[in-house]
């Protein structure tokens, strides 16, 4: 095939500069403002240059908003409960489309896209009163129920692609030797599968992490079990915005989902687009 | 057996997202509030449809998915081309393209909400350095402006997941057609308009439909910009109906509008729907 000539190449880099500036300018300039003491940047118009950089922001962000701590680890917390749970009503159902042969399979399959196509807000009215009924308002659990709700349907999707590329020869085998289905799936299909487990744990796990800002801002008005999503709003109840700590605790409150899908963005990728590749 | 294995994840759903979407119909009936709930009829509807201010809510909610679909579409083909091409470094580039997609969204807002700052934020300056602004402008605070930052906001937001998908799609293009097309002497942009985009077309039509829908259910991005301000400016429907049902608190007036939502994405899912099953049709018989 041809190669690029060098006119070609300029003009391929140059556009690709003005697309990356687009998508990572606000990361950039959060990672700028957090660097810079305040007064640099309360100055009008906007300075491009300061010459006291320094990480001070990122040690002060924790005295100015003291539950800082406690909102990063509430976030690790629902999103691991979302992403474990997700997981246990994920696993059987997938097998169960990988394996078997039923009525209405097609029909259900695509029913749980539909489901990824309502966003939260048109059933908010009744989960709210379910679980103003239950007592569950203000608490963990408010943000758990909703977020796994919203995760099964991909996760059965990706999980049964997994399922798919297990050779069914083994399990055959094993059901000749008389091996019961649940022995198949402990024996065979879960340890040849945990690569693929992993990967739809960690989807979820980012999916449960991105989503608690909705559900957190209705279900719940305590601090104690405020994510950091939400947690981080607080910086601007202050009389002056510190925007430099605010900024810094926001990369902090991203770092570990980022890290995250960056280690396992091949995986991750290749299982959402499965089927816009090979249709 | 396999309903056994299905039955856990299909009763939850049903508790948490099919029985949710029907009481939100019932509700819709009702003059519900946390005070108790009356049956009221059609009174809900009728109020909301001979109301102004809602037909320009569901005109705006149209215009600003419009705009912000087709920027994320056409951004995110010529992203896609660009990382595309056989040149170093691209694959650095094919993960530096995805932050926007993975971060929360009110964490990625936060930097947009600096951005548009309009005494301290880059944007600002760089408008007040250059002479195009002679002060400083906040962009959230007018109209027009505010109408244009949330769609630019969700354009950042949508853009690297249609990038990423279109990308797949170009990858899977066999390249037997390139070299059969380059010995034949199709240049680059013939390649292009007669092998790329025709084949990469469904995911194309797709991508579109699922953008839309995503966008259409856009909430935290102009929530956290500008709560649907200023004065209604940015209230798309899907911010108006929070702001009835958990805003006020009348749940009545806020499940007719999420009726009307649910109404809408429900012709939006049945056209996916429709589009896929055909597309799966006419791959499988060739």
């Amino acid at each position: 095939m041809d190669k690029y000539n060098l006119f070609e190449k300029i003009l391929i880099y140059s556009g690709i500069l003005v697309f990356m500036t687009f998508i990572l300018l606000p990361f950039v300039e959060m990672f700028y403002a957090s660097l810079r003491p305040l007064d640099h940047l309360f100055r009008s118009p906007y300075q491009f240059y300061s010459d006291d950089l320094s990480f001070w922001a990122y040690q002060e962000m924790w005295n100015t908003v003291p539950m800082l701590g406690r909102y990063i680890f509430n976030s690790f917390f629902l999103a691991s409960c979302v992403a474990i749970l997700t997981l246990i009503f994920v696993i059987p159902a997938a097998y169960a489309y990988a394996r078997f042969k039923f009525p209405a399979k097609n029909t259900s399959l695509y029913l749980l896209l539909a489901i990824n196509m309502f966003s939260g807000a048109v059933i908010l009215i009744p989960l709210y009163k379910l679980l103003r009924t239950l007592g569950l308002l203000n608490s963990y659990q408010s943000m758990i129920i909703p977020g796994v709700a919203f995760l099964i349907p991909t996760s059965i999707w990706l999980l049964k692609s997994y399922f798919e590329k297990i050779p069914i020869d083994l399990e055959e085998a094993a059901f000749v030797d008389g091996a019961s289905r649940v022995q198949i799936l402990r024996h065979i299909i879960a340890p040849l599968s945990t690569p693929g487990l992993v990967v739809v744990g960690i989807y979820a796990f980012i999916g449960a992490y991105a989503q608690q800002f909705l559900f957190a801002i209705t279900f719940n008005q305590k601090k104690e079990y405020m994510p950091i999503p939400t947690g981080l709003y607080e910086f601007i109840g202050y009389q002056s915005v510190k925007w430099n700590e605010m900024m810094a605790a926001a990369l902090v409150g991203m770092l570990p989902v980022l890290l995250l899908f960056i280690f396992l963005q091949k995986y991750i990728v290749e299982g959402l687009t499965a089927g816009a590749v090979k249709n | 057996m396999a309903y056994a294995l299905i039955a856990p994840a299909a009763i939850y759903i049903i508790l948490i997202v099919a029985w949710p979407l029907l009481e939100t119909i019932r509700l819709s009936f009702t003059n519900s509030s946390l005070a108790g709930e009356d049956y009221v009829g059609l009174e809900n509807y009728q109020k909301m449809f001979s109301s102004k201010k809602f037909n320009g809510i569901v005109t705006r909610t149209f215009v600003w998915m419009f705009f912000s679909v087709s920027l994320k579409l056409i951004i995110g083909l010529i992203g896609a081309v660009l990382l595309n091409a056989n040149l170093k470094g691209r694959s650095i580039f094919r993960v530096l393209v995805m932050p926007p997609w993975v971060v929360p969204i009110a964490i990625g807002m936060l930097g947009w909400l600096w951005l548009y700052n309009g005494y301290f934020g880059i944007i600002a300056g760089v408008g007040m350095r250059t002479g195009i602004l002679d002060g400083p402008f906040g962009f959230l605070a007018y109209k027009q402006s505010a109408f244009i930052s949330t769609i630019v906001a969700d354009v950042w937001v949508g853009t690297p997941m249609v990038t990423v998908f279109f990308l797949a799609a170009m990858q899977g293009v066999p390249r037997d057609l390139y070299e059969a097309a380059y010995c034949d002497g199709a240049s680059r942009w013939d390649r292009f308009f007669k092998i790329t985009l025709p084949q990469i077309t469904p995911v194309i039509i797709t991508m579109s439909l699922l953008s839309a829908i995503w966008t259409f259910n856009s909430f935290e991005i102009i929530w956290i910009l500008t709560e649907g301000g200023p004065r209604g400016s940015t209230t798309t429907l899907i911010i108006d109906t929070y702001k009835q049902a958990l805003g006020n608190y009348k749940f009545g007036r806020g499940a007719a509008r999420a009726v009307v939502v649910m109404i809408l994405l429900m012709l939006f899912a049945g056209f996916y729907l429709a589009l896929l099953a055909r597309i799966n049709k006419k791959i499988s018989h060739g």
